[in-house]
């Protein structure tokens, strides 16, 4: 390509705490009926102050931590001020200059650091439905997610494709979700990203003077879309020698385009400056190094470990590290096994079966597994002596089929498990009679 | 009966002289009777008021004692209050009923008080005159044709005029102690931080100090006992144990060390002013105190500082006010707050904010340091509250910042997060009150009510003790 | 320093009238060149204050109180509908 693309990433989580950010409010909106979940706080009225959500804090830093970022010891939150009718305050509780965490990295599969510029916390807003009523366009507004917390993850504009931010983000998921602190749940809103693109010219080393936001985009697929599609356009405006536009674009699933837009903060200008209803926090050493103790082992770690401890392949120890609760039974099934089963053997049939983890306990897996082993101890060789045999000893069976009577082949079934008389696979058996037949 | 202060109603009820009831109805008819010509309400709770001094003398015959069982208070209109209507003296909020108490008023209710209504403020507080009200200008009940001061102006002129035993107001530099100063009576404004702001709505949310506005010391200090404390609500409440303040400790004046700064009698100071205070001084050193003069950072600057940091908080705190959830929307705002907004804005915004917030802050920690090294060397600081008598009404016309000037000699203590009182020394020859202001170190709210008590008991028998505003 | 009245009103959210403008034009810049004063104070080194209590660390524990009910949360908004606020249409492109 002639272009190298710039791109970075913005992506705000939502924490799965049992109150609000700021406010004692359940943070557990999503399918509630509208504004039964607010308070003075987190619908703003005269008067109502916040109080910060502790483990909202901690989770924010253990974020940060498993992201790689410093903690710096001193932090704060500050008011970014603007208007928008779903932020009932005017402005929003963020942090602008001391966030809690900074310069950390997330490694992608091809060993590409992705640098973390900071992670921060803030507040979530209302939520606005836009309808039709009696004719007039309206916005209606249910501000049980306002003051919901949220987790904003800044990259640097390290990723040069969409299938590298398609993966970071898909390792960000995991992520959380490992440390239990959001569901990252891309349908329910609980993730959302704004990737931004820029183009840098062909043997130049400075960024590009523009940058253009991508907003709207509700999966992982559509962000890989939406970046392959403001490439190609900001490639074809570049090559008439114009430099496109810094702008907010929405993304449009139908055609997986983006198109400008001009709504929120025509003119933005934040006037962030330190909430004052609120105390700086300033961590000690102590309280960081718990914080880390807390830390679960995350997933680039256990797939590691899955690989030496239990001699797995890597893909299957990525595969088996999905989730938490995937390598979770995996081991416990490992530990059950006692010394009947080696681990690659669990993780092969748990891998190739598709075992359904929530149906099977480990302790019956392996119970399972091996008694499909015993049922398999006749060899493939050996059957395929007795099926031949069996077709040769009824000739019926080849004339039949070849009339296109597919029942008799459960006749053929039947004649090959009465000469093994032994509880055999019979998928297996079908197979090696069709192959005989056709 | 409304004429008594809140230590002498206390005892009234408990001595069953009169009952809550016959005390509320009383404060109430003189409401009724004279209230058209102060404008000191925006709102009269008459009925809510009947019904809680029916429950406090029923609660009075079980023998129950509460801090305040029975004694009707008045309480500035930007406190909330569930179920009834709060204002803040803005057209914006006329119909704006809070559906949650402010903390404050939940200690107060707690503590067994009545609650009389609303008072008149200036609009969101801005200012120190109660005239720039929408609800229209408090008058100032010792003289009718000047204004009692601001922005607690309403509870100062209500409690001046005996339409309550005592009134809640807040104060983010001046708004407490100024109008009591103008108003002749005593003014308590405590260390930011030591009682709650939840439910307040909020000004200079750096600044902003809710206190007493009461007939005696003894009575700020009584109020002050129920209204501190940590707030599960307010993350910036001290954490502070609530000490005894009714009990007021004895300070020996004769090992009290008091400073005064040339400063704060600056140039164009009322002579009246000056000459009570420093009269009022002089007793105190009668007593034993040790005076020195002390150099301060000099107040002018505080103008500035309070001018940039409050309104930008402003600015901040007047942007919830969209119409939607509640109230008419921001073509409601009047000009003064329209004013503070557009300043508080410029100042924040981008390019601006090294030069105008980031450098009031600084100057902040300048005064703040100033004050703990005159600490060092004093006790207490004693100087005029305003440098004029009340104002006649109309001086804020045209005047764009009116109240940052009027509050000149309140700012420096309210910007570093200090107490302070306003307590009466006295009238000019024209009739009008004159106020001292002492300021302590923060979270030195005993010492300082100890000796303004002590000067009250001093003065007690003065003749000028007898005036009576005529209403 | 000049105060550029319209685009403060903007950023503020505050209608203006023209006529307000040339009012608020003058006052603002009043206070402008007034605090200007501010200045002539050597703040060199000198770190800003934002909290004067000196409090650090005010969190309190993630356990959830009950909310207002949708009535209380609507009762003072002069425009609902089914339980929602309800504006005028934001612009929202697609």
């Amino acid at each position: 390509m002639k272009y190298k693309p710039v791109i970075g990433l913005e992506v705000h989580v939502e924490l799965k705490t049992n109150s609000k950010m700021f406010c004692a409010c359940s943070a557990d909106y999503f399918g509630q009926e509208p504004n039964t979940h607010t308070c003075p706080v987190c619908l703003g009225l005269p008067g109502a102050l916040p109080y910060p959500n502790k483990r909202a804090i901690d989770w924010c830093v253990l974020i940060g931590l498993a992201l790689n970022c410093e903690i710096p010891l001193f932090s704060k939150f500050d008011r970014k001020n603007y208007f928008y009718p779903d932020l009932v305050k005017g402005y929003q509780i963020s942090q602008y200059d001391k966030p809690f965490c900074i310069n950390g990295f997330l490694t992608l599969s091809n060993g590409k650091k992705i640098r973390i510029r900071r992670v921060h916390m803030e507040e979530d807003t209302g939520k606005l439905i836009h309808s039709t009523l009696e004719g007039e366009k309206v916005s209606l507004i249910d501000f049980n997610r306002s003051g919901v917390p949220l987790v904003e993850i800044v990259t640097e504009p390290d990723f040069e494709t969409g299938t590298e931010v398609k993966e970071y983000l898909q390792k960000l998921q995991q992520l959380v979700r490992y440390l239990n602190v959001s569901n990252a749940d891309m349908e329910r809103g609980n993730m959302r990203l704004e990737p931004n693109i820029s183009l840098q010219k062909p043997n130049s080393n400075k960024l590009p003077v523009y940058k253009v936001e991508v907003k709207n985009i509700n999966s992982f697929a559509f962000v890989e879309k939406a970046i392959n599609f403001e490439i190609k356009r900001q490639s074809e405006i570049l090559d008439t020698g114009k430099i496109p536009l810094q702008e907010t674009r929405g993304f449009v699933e139908k055609n997986s385009s983006t198109v400008s837009q001009r709504t929120k903060e025509e003119a933005s200008d934040y006037r962030y400056f330190p909430e004052p209803d609120i105390p700086p926090i300033r961590w000690t050493k102590l309280q960081i190094g718990k914080l880390k103790s807390l830390m679960p082992e995350l997933p680039d770690a256990k797939a590691k470990r899955f690989q030496q401890q239990y001699r797995l392949l890597y893909n299957d120890s990525t595969i088996l590290t999905e989730t938490k609760n995937y390598a979770d039974y995996f081991e416990e099934a490992v530990r059950n096994a006692k010394d009947k089963l080696t681990p690659k053997q669990i993780a092969n049939f748990i891998i190739n079966r598709k075992v359904n983890i929530d149906d099977l306990q480990p302790a019956k897996l392996i119970a399972k597994i091996l008694d499909t082993n015993k049922t398999n101890v006749i060899d493939t060789e050996e059957l395929k002596t007795i099926v031949k045999a069996v077709i040769k000893a009824n000739p019926n069976i080849k004339i039949d089929f070849t009339k296109g009577k597919q029942n008799v082949i459960q006749f053929a079934i039947g004649q090959v498990m009465y000469k093994v008389k032994r509880k055999i696979d019979v998928e297996k058996v079908r197979e090696l009679i069709m192959e005989e037949l056709t | 009966m409304n004429r008594l202060n809140l230590k002498q109603a206390k005892e009234g009820l408990k001595k069953k002289s009169f009952s809550s009831v016959e005390l509320t109805k009383a404060c109430l008819s003189q409401i009724e009777r004279s209230d058209s010509k102060l404008n000191s309400f925006v709102t009269v709770t008459k009925e809510t008021a009947l019904r809680q001094a029916e429950a406090a003398d029923k609660a009075l015959d079980e023998g129950i004692d509460m801090p305040l069982l029975g004694i009707p208070i008045a309480i500035k209109d930007n406190f909330s209050t569930l179920g009834i209507r709060t204002t803040a003296s803005s057209k914006v909020l006329d119909d704006y009923i809070p559906p949650f108490d402010a903390t404050v008023v939940k200690k107060l209710k707690d503590a067994g008080a009545v609650l009389l209504g609303k008072t008149n403020m200036d609009a969101w507080a801005h200012g120190s005159s109660t005239e720039t009200s929408d609800y229209g200008p408090t008058k100032n009940p010792w003289d009718l044709k000047r204004l009692p001061g601001g922005s607690s102006g309403g509870s100062a002129a209500a409690t001046a005029a005996n339409f309550c035993i005592a009134s809640i107001g807040s104060e983010t530099a001046g708004s407490i102690r100024q109008p009591a100063s103008w108003c002749g009576v005593v003014g308590l404004k405590p260390t930011y931080g030591r009682v709650s702001r939840y439910g307040v709505i909020a000004m200079g949310s750096s600044l902003d100090s809710p206190g007493p506005i009461t007939k005696t010391v003894e009575d700020a200090a009584i109020l002050l006992e129920v209204l501190a404390g940590v707030d599960e609500l307010d993350a910036t409440t001290s954490q502070l144990p609530i000490e005894k303040f009714s009990k007021l400790s004895k300070k020996n004046l004769k090992t009290l060390r008091i400073g005064i700064s040339e400063d704060y009698f600056i140039d164009g100071i009322d002579p009246e002013v000056e000459a009570k205070i420093k009269n009022a001084i002089k007793k105190l050193e009668t007593e034993g105190a040790k005076v020195e003069t002390i150099k301060l950072f000099d107040p002018k600057y505080a103008i500035d500082v309070y001018t940039i940091i409050q309104r930008c908080e402003v600015s901040s705190n007047l942007a919830r006010y969209d119409g939607i959830r509640f109230g008419k929307g921001r073509g409601f705002f009047a000009d003064e707050a329209k004013r503070r907004i557009m300043f508080g804005t410029y100042a924040l915004s981008s390019g601006y904010y090294d030069q105008y917030y980031n450098k009031a802050q600084q100057v902040r920690t300048l005064i703040i340091d100033d004050f703990n090294k005159a600490f060092n060397k004093v006790d207490i600081i004693i100087a005029p509250t305003s440098p004029t008598l009340a104002l006649p009404l109309g001086a804020t016309e045209g005047a764009s910042m009116f109240g940052e000037m009027a509050d000149v000699l309140v700012e420096p203590s309210s910007i570093a997060g200090l107490c302070g009182i306003n307590i009466p020394v006295g009238f000019s020859k024209s009739g009008l009150p004159i106020g001292m202001q002492l300021i302590g170190p923060q979270f030195s709210e005993s010492l300082v009510l100890s000796v303004a008590n002590q000067y009250e008991k001093l003065t007690q028998n003065e003749d000028w003790r007898k005036n009576k505003p005529e209403i | 320093m000049k105060i550029n009245v319209p685009h403060v009103a903007k950023l503020a959210n505050l209608p203006i009238s023209d006529k307000e403008r040339i009012t608020f034009q003058k006052q603002l810049q009043e206070t402008v060149d007034y605090v200007e004063e501010l200045n002539r104070v050597n703040t060199k080194n000198v770190e800003p204050t934002s909290q004067v209590t000196g409090l650090e660390n005010i969190v309190r524990d993630d356990v959830t109180k009950p909310s207002l009910n949708q009535k209380q949360a609507l009762s003072n908004s002069y425009s609902t509908h089914n339980g929602f606020f309800k504006v005028n249409a934001i612009l929202e492109n697609e």
